[in-house]
């Protein structure tokens, strides 16, 4: 992402009709992935539980929105303070910005950089929510969600893009959100599921994904969003650079598929639906923060290797023995951390910035500035998520009683059932609720 | 009479059910069920963790038949549904006390 310079209407540049027009595009795409994150979680999860799942990302889409309005905006990419955070009381619910203020090298409305950015920070708690399925109370999520991107995503995305941010001007290269998003949700990931724990039956009881056509689908819609994402995080169009991105962006996707699809072929037999998506996610993530540094033949290396990398990743759970039930670690994490460093190793030096990697003649000063940022962030949301979970858990307790858990969350979380399979259409098998307005109580807590 | 219960594959329904029609058979109930017999279940693979899946699909149809033809029955259902392969299913007929059309009231052999 270029930096953020904040024009005023005084300094005459006139708005971009074309970049404008383009981020709002790709605004809307990046909103798309969260609820394609949903299907793509919820048709992993079984039967009994698909609701929640859904509900776990489609909250976030309310949580965050209010709050990056309120204060989140100011935070992330408010005037620098110490390198750390951002403030501006002219971003505090996004009023006292003029219609004609402009953002940065792209002569963009503000509004339209707040509302592209809004939706990174939307998605990127709703990632976390995949190591959590069919265990935690919906109430203490979305608490979590709220204090989370406070103190772990709002200061983050400054360190990583905000203008003055220190990884910023470390010159850590994180193009749409590798280590911000990915890494950051994944490592939080891992913070949580360190106090929350395991479902119950997790390595004993079958947990077949319910629906892989659900989980189909939402990879396919993730792909397509990513564009926006990606290509999108140039912030213009106005020197080929967002269309590098873009063209990356499908090639290391596409790499990433066939390399997680070639390894399970070759270890466990078959070509999966789960593993194309799998794939396909990885190698989405792996690009997110290389795909303006790397040549498209250099995006297929990411590809692959992302690909492969992630498909062995994944394993690794069961014999550590944490239930990172849909593998946010083993696919965000070491996708992001991946494609982190491979910017160490692939980036040309001719796209959106001059800094090359080892194979460019660059040697290894990209490579080392990478890793601080892969371990800054790692460490930083590591510890917070690890915290906060155990602040939530003391107070409220973060886990649905057992006996819900086994009979089903959606039951007890959203008083609801994902399908009616019954033939009689449900009503034969229903008892008598009360007569339609009149209010149904319950006393259920989760 | 007699119930006479199949459990066979789901895709020979088609070939069971015609072949009960051409033998006169006028109604039957089929439900989705899941079990294993000596073909025992199969493997899947999600994310690289084996799974191993006991339980197979399997179609059961249940029809009630007077005592001189339920031995026929049960040849025509088992030549209708067998493949030869390992899961094809089993067909049994048990003794039934009483039938009852709920129609007309109609008892005994004249509810079939």
């Amino acid at each position: 992402m270029p930096p953020g310079i904040l024009t005023l209407a005084a300094d005459k540049v006139t708005l971009s009709p074309a970049n404008t027009g383009f981020m709002l595009i790709a605004s809307a795409l990046v909103m798309v992935m969260t609820p394609a994150l949903a299907f793509f979680y919820g048709g992993m999860v079984r039967v009994k539980s698909v609701l929640n799942m859904l509900m776990m990302s489609f909250i976030s889409l309310g949580i965050v929105t209010i709050l990056w309005v309120l204060y989140g905006f100011g935070l992330a990419f408010g005037t620098d303070k110490g390198s750390i955070i951002g403030w501006d009381s002219h971003f505090v619910g996004l009023s006292g910005i003029g219609l004609t203020q402009l953002w940065g090298v792209s002569n963009i409305p503000i509004y339209v950089f707040a509302v592209f950015q809004l939706m990174f920070a939307i998605i990127t708690p709703a990632l976390i929510s995949g190591a959590l399925a069919d265990r935690v109370k919906f109430t203490a999520w979305a608490l979590f969600i709220a204090l989370w991107v406070t103190v772990v995503y709002f200061p983050v995305a400054h360190w990583v893009w905000g203008d003055g941010g220190w990884l910023f001007k470390l010159g850590v290269i994180d193009f749409a959100g590798g280590t911000a998003v990915h890494i950051n949700a994944g490592a939080a990931a891992l913070g949580v599921i360190l106090v929350v724990g395991k479902r119950i039956g997790f390595k004993k009881d079958p947990m077949r994904p319910h629906s892989l056509p659900l989980v189909m689908l939402g990879a396919g819609l993730l792909w397509f969003g990513w564009f926006g994402f990606n290509a999108g995080s140039w912030l213009n169009n106005d020197d080929g650079v967002a269309a590098v991105a873009f063209v990356n962006t499908q090639v290391a996707t596409a790499a990433a598929m066939l390399g997680w699809l070639a390894y399970e072929k070759l270890r466990h037999g078959s070509f999966t639906t789960l593993g194309a998506a799998s794939g396909a996610v990885a190698g989405l993530v792996a690009i997110t923060p290389a795909c303006g540094a790397v040549s498209p033949l250099g995006a297929i290396a990411v590809g692959v290797i992302a690909g492969v990398l992630c498909a062995m990743a994944v394993g690794l759970k069961y014999k550590f023995g944490y239930d990172d039930s849909l593998d946010v670690i083993g696919v965000h994490l070491v996708g992001g951390v991946t494609g982190s460093l491979l910017i160490g190793l692939f980036a040309t030096g001719g796209v959106q910035s001059k800094a090359k990697g080892l194979f460019y003649g660059g040697g290894w000063d990209q490579m080392g500035k990478q890793a601080i940022g892969v371990a800054s962030v790692l460490l930083y949301s590591l510890v917070v998520s690890f915290i906060l979970a155990k602040a939530i858990d003391l107070v409220m307790g973060f886990r649905i009683e057992a006996d819900e858990e086994i009979a089903g969350i959606d039951q007890a979380a959203h008083a609801e059932t994902a399908y009616d399979f019954t033939g009689a259409g449900g009503g034969a098998m229903a008892r008598k609720g009360p007569a339609l307005g009149e209010t149904l109580t319950k006393k259920v807590d989760a | 009479m007699k119930l006479i219960t199949a459990v066979i594959k789901p895709h020979r329904l088609d070939e069971v059910k015609d072949a009960l029609q051409a033998f006169g058979v006028h109604g039957l109930t089929v439900t989705e069920a899941s079990g294993y017999g000596r073909q025992r279940g199969h493997t899947e693979v999600y994310r690289g963790a084996e799974y191993t899946v006991d339980l197979v699909p399997k179609i059961r149809i249940e029809v009630l038949a007077e005592d001189a033809d339920a031995h026929e029955l049960l040849d025509v259902i088992v030549k209708a549904a067998r493949t030869g392969k390992i899961g094809d299913g089993k067909v049994w007929s048990v003794p039934v006390d009483d039938a009852v059309r709920v129609r007309t009231g109609e008892r005994g052999p004249d509810a079939l």
